[in-house]
């Protein structure tokens, strides 16, 4: 069991991770693994996507290099003051709304990994497999409890275009909890969860 | 109006950050259900020291604060439209102060109003009541749950669906299983019944702001509410959708009389976050 600073213990024997992940990283994390990510993310939701995949633009116009990091799906709530923008609340979007275009991000960003919530499709799950990439499912709701895992908002990118909420802010995490639900090797929980019970559900109302 | 004003943000800031204490205990209840050291209980335990933080910190329990759902009830000669700009004011002010996330986009020209407000943003409805006192019911609705919810026209064959309660109970565990974790399990589950598709989906997010712990004053609406509870809790969905024995804390049913020839049913789907709140004035 690993304690946070309030000694209260939330998370069991889970994988420190520190960004930007490496390919060996990927590979050797399995559907299930409980991890901490450490280091700097970006985030992006339904206008980074569509931008991304219409406009390509080259990785050199990010503020930093989106290489190895995690792609979070995340529209937080900011408070802009003196010193700069604070995170207030910052959980997870649900994360099929942005499955058209995610395929394509992962490859063209180099990215190594995506979080959210509620999984994603097969297209996406066939481009972790391919490309060397993972899906962790970070707690829904839980945006309170997230926001105190950002230590620091670095910086963002098209603030200015598409508002703080549908923004690419890049976050310095510490100890973020996560869960991976979908693996390199094609495993996916969700897929899994689905199945389950569909077969649960049979048993209830018959075929 | 200006002090019903400062109330109503109040009442944003309470709903916004702190879940009512039914919707707690029974994550609680929920989180000593799940099997120790299992994905569900770190999950939940999680969800339980989110609450709590954001309570203590005066801080939005979920970045999502939602559509802001109004249902007031008003003594005779208090003007609806005067109330409509106070909670309209009152938005505005919220979306800065507690802070909310804007969450009102414009549907032709994509641009986010900045302050929670637009066409028919609130959703407010108003009902008179007899007696002399004002309350002001206040659901944040998070867009994660609601694009979960499903409407049913019955009979339907897919599901050997008919026209009874039956019926209903096969429409529920449908939706269920296809929301999956997509919105937020552990879910507080509203169902309406009736003859016209706008009159259920109001009344199934309505049954969202009954309590728990109340119970169905129709023997026959209770009994099938406790029975859904425990066949959705056997699906094996989940905490988050990530497997575990709590996908629902609350399974509440309205109903309205029907057509002889019309049997809708709504299936509303709430995030454990289920932020609801009253003002009286």
């Amino acid at each position: 069991m690993l304690g946070d600073e309030t000694g209260t213990a939330h998370m069991v024997d889970p994988r420190i991770l520190t960004l930007p992940l490496s390919a060996e990283d990927v590979s050797s994390l399995r559907a299930g693994d409980l991890v901490l990510l450490n280091g700097l993310l970006i985030t992006g939701r339904d206008k980074v996507h569509k931008y991304l995949v219409e406009r390509r633009p080259p990785k050199a116009e990010f503020p930093f290099d989106v290489s190895g990091t995690v792609l979070y799906h995340c529209g937080p709530i900011m408070r802009k003051t003196e010193d700069g923008y604070v995170v207030v609340a910052a959980g997870p979007t649900t994360s099929i709304r942005v499955e058209m275009y995610e395929a394509d991000v992962i490859r063209e960003y180099g990215l190594r990994g995506i979080m959210g919530k509620g999984g994603m499709g097969e297209k996406t799950l066939k481009a972790l497999r391919e490309a060397g990439c993972v899906y962790f499912h970070a707690i829904g709701g839980a945006a309170a409890y997230l926001a105190d895992r950002i230590k620091k908002v670095v910086t963002a990118w098209k603030l200015e275009e598409f508002g703080s909420t549908e923004a690419m802010w890049f976050f310095e995490v510490k100890d973020f909890p996560a869960i991976v639900t979908m693996d390199s090797l094609g495993n996916s929980v969700h897929k899994n969860i689905e199945e389950l019970s569909l077969q649960e559900l049979k048993k209830l109302i018959g075929p | 109006m200006l002090k019903l004003r400062d109330g109503i943000v109040e009442l944003y800031r309470k709903v916004a950050t702190s879940l009512p204490p039914d919707i707690e205990d029974a994550v609680k209840a929920a989180h000593a259900q799940e099997a120790d050291s299992s994905t569900a209980a770190s999950t939940l335990a999680v969800i339980a020291e989110n609450i709590k933080r954001a309570r203590e910190t005066f801080r939005p329990l979920c970045q999502d604060t939602g559509v802001p759902v109004f249902y007031v009830k008003v003594p005779v000669g208090l003007s609806h439209n005067e109330l409509r700009s106070t909670i309209l004011e009152a938005t505005r002010e919220a979306t800065q102060k507690v802070p909310l996330r804007p969450n009102a986009v414009d549907v032709i020209t994509e641009k986010n109003s900045g302050d929670n407000t637009g066409e028919g943003f609130p959703v407010i409805y108003f009902e008179e009541t007899s007696g002399g006192t004002l309350t002001v019911d206040l659901m944040l609705k998070g867009a994660g749950s609601e694009n979960a919810g499903q409407m049913y026209k019955l009979p339907l064959a897919e599901i050997n669906a008919q026209r009874d309660l039956e019926g209903v109970r096969r429409c529920v565990l449908d939706a269920v299983q296809k929301a999956q974790g997509r919105g937020c399990p552990p879910y507080i589950i509203g169902v309406g019944i009736g003859a016209t598709k706008d009159q259920v989906t109001r009344l199934a997010k309505e049954q969202l702001m009954r309590k728990l712990t109340d119970v169905n004053k129709a023997g026959e609406l209770a009994e099938l509410e406790q029975q859904l509870l425990g066949d959705i809790n056997s699906l094996g969905i989940g905490p988050m959708g990530l497997g575990g024995k709590a996908t629902a804390l609350g399974v509440k049913i309205g109903v309205n009389h029907r057509h002889p020839a019309s049997y809708f049913v709504d299936v509303s789907v709430g995030c454990w976050a289920m932020r609801r709140g009253r003002l009286i004035w």
